[in-house]
């Protein structure tokens, strides 16, 4: 693969999407501006868990500007609970019915004709509360004679489930030693400095629901939605936004399309429904996992990893929005990139009055490689190995792919010792060993971080239900739509919004790659849901895999047809026909050659220059399917290739900590990453570096936080603390390619990496700095509080 | 209905004449009622920097702002920078250093390095990661932003007709 001569795929031009986010010309949802449209302001419970007794909404009807209010019941008449990716019976309404379950859920919305109005209304409607017990802590939410949050659910653990593969128990009791850690992985949340949002206009004489949003799976939930809003699946036309951001915070957004579409109708006039921060910080779908660990590896004396045993109780908050999907993303990679026979994962999901999980960057799989590397970490300690030695005496080796993982996923291709190589070489290790030695030395501690993970990419929709008897979804699709217009233009329709990334540039290179054009010169448009192909949209670290496959699939269509015409035209034969240098051409006679200006025109307007019975227009549409993806077996023994395309990433941060202040310091950030073959170097740097400062958030400063009577403690950017550029270092990045076999061009996924990793990285490198003490890391974020903590405890 | 008052605000050399409520901020009468949509609204407390515009040349907060104060201010949004088909030298430099990706925290970061540039012609790694420190990006890690500022910084020094 290496030897392929790529002129497009690989360089690093400058973005396609650039130029418009720059001149601040790109439409994002709050942009959106139509005739007589209103706008939203949501009232939320001040309660973790009460009855709603009674709501009145006669003064905020009252008030002049106002067009419409709607509460938990309108919702019960005029929706369909939200879409939940789960089997358990977990209802929830865009709009609270009956009860409130959490500090900031919805109870009341108000149209009206600018967001100032709508407060205004909000604060005069009168809600009667009945409170109930607050749960908040998930052990207690467990037991039996908890009250529940939800009636029909036996208990508050809404899913319970041990999957085992391979002989744990014989793998344990060959082993010579059991490395157990318990863990703790809090609760953050994606925060993109764009809020979700959506503008409903609805028509009641055709029942045309049209939705202008940035939820991101527009054509994978879009039919979903309509069922929650009570439309017919063909009247709902849900617009491409441009997405401030989504990091898996903007999968499907039904809460606010749900409010907003009610509003809608009752009005009869376009509603806006923006949320503000505070919405978007205690209210969306933005809280990521909150998980505790009990982990076991057992290894023989030798350091050879034979077996782990994971069991995670997950507090999922008041609602199971996407169920277990994050546990099933996790054990694709449970494993990590180590050799071993048998692993058995346990996971218990909890609710409690919090705010409902949605996902984040990494999706479950970024708490799995922090339980792993910790456990990695923690055997090197006790055995006495070094910590690199031990990683290296495990790998899976780079002659043993393709490799089954013990639950039958399958990773696709990898060089786990070429990827830490190349981190121990930028980060000089040796050298910072000795830098380390002289810091001690003047009684300052410094910690060298290694964590050698995995990236999943490519999602697979078996991960939902593979823990369930009967079956669900099989694909995860992308199409796009290429035509070749009649003046030469290339023009690529994608089906599936910008979320924040390159789709643009990634699709201008591929076309640019396969036609031999400028992809500069290539136009790229975004379609509606009504006129979509199948697509599952951003998330998963998917579209660039999705995308180059898509392409390349529709330039395979559109040269089929190019190479007929162009053969008519010389007397020769198709498959003679190359394509190169802004055109066509019989191979080995230049003289022989059409333009694509040439070839476009004869396409559009000569028709009797065509073969015959070929019709006119020159344009292909390509769905590509999730390039390799297995069903699970029935007895679920083996539970098929669900995150086939494996990325890898070994990650060294270099910190000074304050054992007095707690304050945790960049030296030094070396991040060397193997996402296959790399489309866009540019693009994929900002990928890795956006997300390591992500999860340095994670491990420093980013916790969604509640109090014991759940009340939110971070409600505001005050409280809930992004880094900001003084906390992030220069990074260091690296990279190791090693082509996947299964897909176009041999790319791998590499959107979620930075963030997957770096939390580990970053735990194993304060452990290292506090190492003096005797300090254990066992919990992220490593607040200035906790470390400040961890120091006392150890001294005593 | 609340009542209005009359204000005016030259923005982007453009004089607009405007009935606003006391209680506007600054942001939503520029997006909505002059209707440029390029300062976005990040967190409405003050502490993303996503609404960042220049008031009377200095970079101020439009959502900490009311629209009444600014009364008779010249305002300088993002769609003042660039010049018909062309992006501002400084534009240009976050394209080309990739100071960007989702491009919502774009315009705050844009013209906080304006005014930067405008009082500190070649600024240190440090002094650009303090001078954008007050402004949140989720996407980039800042590097890129910070690279793109100096990369600003040098092109301006050799063309110093740069605006």
């Amino acid at each position: 693969m290496a030897t392929t001569e790529r002129r497009w795929i690989g360089k690093d031009i400058p973005r396609l999407e650039d130029p418009k986010l720059l001149a601040g010309r790109a439409t994002y949802t709050d942009d959106v501006k139509l005739p007589g449209m209103l706008h939203t302001a949501v009232l939320r419970s001040p309660h973790p868990h009460a009855r709603i007794a009674r709501i009145d909404t006669s003064r905020a009807r009252a008030l002049p500007g106002v067009f419409a209010v709607a509460t938990g019941e309108d919702a019960k008449e005029m929706t369909n609970p939200l879409p939940a990716f789960c089997a358990e019976p977990v209802v929830q309404y865009c709009l609270a019915v009956d009860k409130v379950r959490f500090v900031g859920e919805a109870v009341a919305a108000v149209a009206a004709v600018d967001r100032y109005t709508a407060e205004d209304a909000v604060a005069l409607i009168d809600v009667e509360y009945e409170p109930l017990p607050v749960i908040t802590d998930p052990f207690e939410a467990m037991k039996p004679g908890a009250i529940k949050l939800h009636d029909p659910l036996p208990s508050n653990l809404a899913f319970e489930k041990t999957l085992s593969f391979g002989d744990v128990a014989a793998d344990f009791a060959g082993a010579d030693r059991v490395i157990r850690r318990k863990l703790r992985w809090h609760r953050a949340s994606a925060q993109p400095l764009e809020t979700a949002g959506a503008v409903c206009r609805y028509d009641p004489i055709t029942q045309k629901m049209d939705v202008w949003s940035n939820t991101n799976m527009i054509n994978y939930v879009g039919w979903l939605i309509a069922n929650t809003i009570k439309v017919p699946a063909a009247k709902l036309n849900i617009y491409p936004m441009y997405v401030g951001g989504s990091f898996g915070s903007k999968h499907v957004l039904g809460k606010i399309i749900g409010i907003a579409s009610m509003l809608a109708k009752r009005s009869g006039r376009p509603v806006k429904f923006m949320e503000d921060r505070v919405d978007n910080l205690i209210a969306s779908e933005n809280l990521a996992c909150d998980r505790f660990y009990d982990a076991e590896l057992a290894v023989a004396k030798d350091g050879v990893f034979k077996s782990i045993r994971v069991k995670v109780v997950d507090d999922y908050g008041a609602y199971f929005q996407f169920g277990h999907g994050t546990h099933g993303n996790a054990l694709a990679q449970v494993t990590g990139p180590y050799r071993m026979g048998s692993f058995e994962y346990t996971v218990q999901c909890v609710l409690t009055n919090k705010c409902q999980q949605g996902v984040f960057r990494g999706a479950g799989s970024d708490a799995g490689n922090f339980c792993l590397e910790r456990l990695v970490d923690a055997a090197a300690q006790e055995l006495g190995i070094d910590r690199v030695e031990i990683r290296r005496r495990n790998f899976i080796a780079p002659d043993r792919f393709p490799f089954k993982t013990p639950c039958g996923n399958v990773y696709d291709s990898g060089n786990y010792p070429a990827v830490l190589d190349r981190a121990l070489e930028m980060s000089g290790f040796a050298e910072l060993k000795r830098m380390q030695a002289e810091a001690r030395a003047q009684g300052r501690y410094v910690g060298i971080g290694l964590a050698t993970a995995h990236q999943r990419s490519v999602y697979g929709p078996t991960e939902f239900w593979f823990w369930y008897d009967s079956p669900g979804l099989t694909t995860a699709p992308e199409s796009v739509g290429l035509s070749l217009g009649p003046t030469g233009e290339f023009v690529v329709t994608m089906f599936s919004p910008f979320w924040g990334n390159s789709p643009e540039t990634v699709v201008a290179q591929t076309v640019g790659e396969e036609f031999g054009i400028d992809p500069s010169q290539v136009t790229v448009t975004y379609e509606d849901s009504q006129h979509a192909l199948p697509g599952a949209g951003p998330g998963g670290s998917r579209m660039t895999v999705m995308l180059t496959g898509a392409v390349a699939g529709a330039a395979r269509k559109l040269k089929d047809k190019l190479s007929r015409i162009a053969a008519h035209q010389f007397e020769a034969a198709p498959e003679d026909i190359v394509f190169a240098d802004g055109g066509a051409m019989v191979k080995g006679s230049p003289d022989k050659s059409m333009s694509y200006g040439d070839l476009g025109l004869k396409a559009y307007w000569y028709k009797l220059d065509l073969p015959p019975g070929m019709e006119s227009g020159l344009e292909a549409r390509h769905t590509y399917d999730h390039p390799y993806l297995t069903k699970p077996s029935a007895d679920r023994k083996d539970l098929g290739a669900f995150y086939p395309m494996m990325a890898h990433g070994a990650h060294v941060p270099v910190v000074e900590v304050e054992p007095a202040t707690g304050r945790v310091r960049f030296l030094r950030y070396v991040a060397v990453h193997d996402v296959g073959t790399i489309v866009n170097p540019k693009s994929l740097r900002g990928q890795i570096t956006g997300g390591i400062t992500q999860g340095i958030g994670m491990a420093l400063y980013e916790q969604s936080a509640y109090d014991a009577d759940g009340q939110p403690l971070t409600a505001s950017f005050m409280d809930y603390l992004l880094p900001t550029a003084q906390e992030v270092p220069r990074f260091e990045i690296g990279h190791v390619e090693t082509p996947s076999p299964f897909t176009e061009y041999g790319v791998k996924g590499g959107g979620e990496g930075g963030r997957m990793i770096a939390p580990a990285a970053i735990a194993s490198a304060v452990e290292d700095a506090l190492a003096p003490f005797g300090v254990r890391v066992d919990e992220v974020p490593l607040t200035p509080e906790r470390i400040v903590k961890l120091v006392e405890a150890a001294r005593r | 209905m609340p009542t209005t008052i009359p204000i005016g605000l030259n923005v982007n050399g453009i004089r607009h004449e405007l009935n606003v409520e006391p209680r506007w901020l600054l942001v939503d009468v520029i997006r909505e009622q002059i209707g440029l949509t390029g300062t976005h609204i990040g967190c409405e407390h003050g502490v993303c920097g996503t609404c960042t515009v220049l008031v009377n040349g200095e970079t101020a907060r439009s959502c900490l702002m009311l629209a009444a104060t600014a009364d008779g201010a010249e305002i300088t949004t993002v769609e003042g920078l660039s010049t018909g088909e062309t992006l501002h030298p400084l534009q240009a430099a976050f394209r080309e250093a990739q100071g960007l990706q989702c491009g919502f925290c774009t315009p705050g970061m844009l013209m906080v390095a304006h005014e930067l540039l405008r009082e500190n012609r070649s600024p240190s790694e440090q002094e650009i990661r303090e001078s954008i420190s007050a402004n949140l990006c989720r996407c980039t890690g800042y590097q890129g932003i910070v690279d793109a500022v100096g990369l600003a910084a040098s092109s301006q020094a050799s063309a110093p007709a740069a605006r």
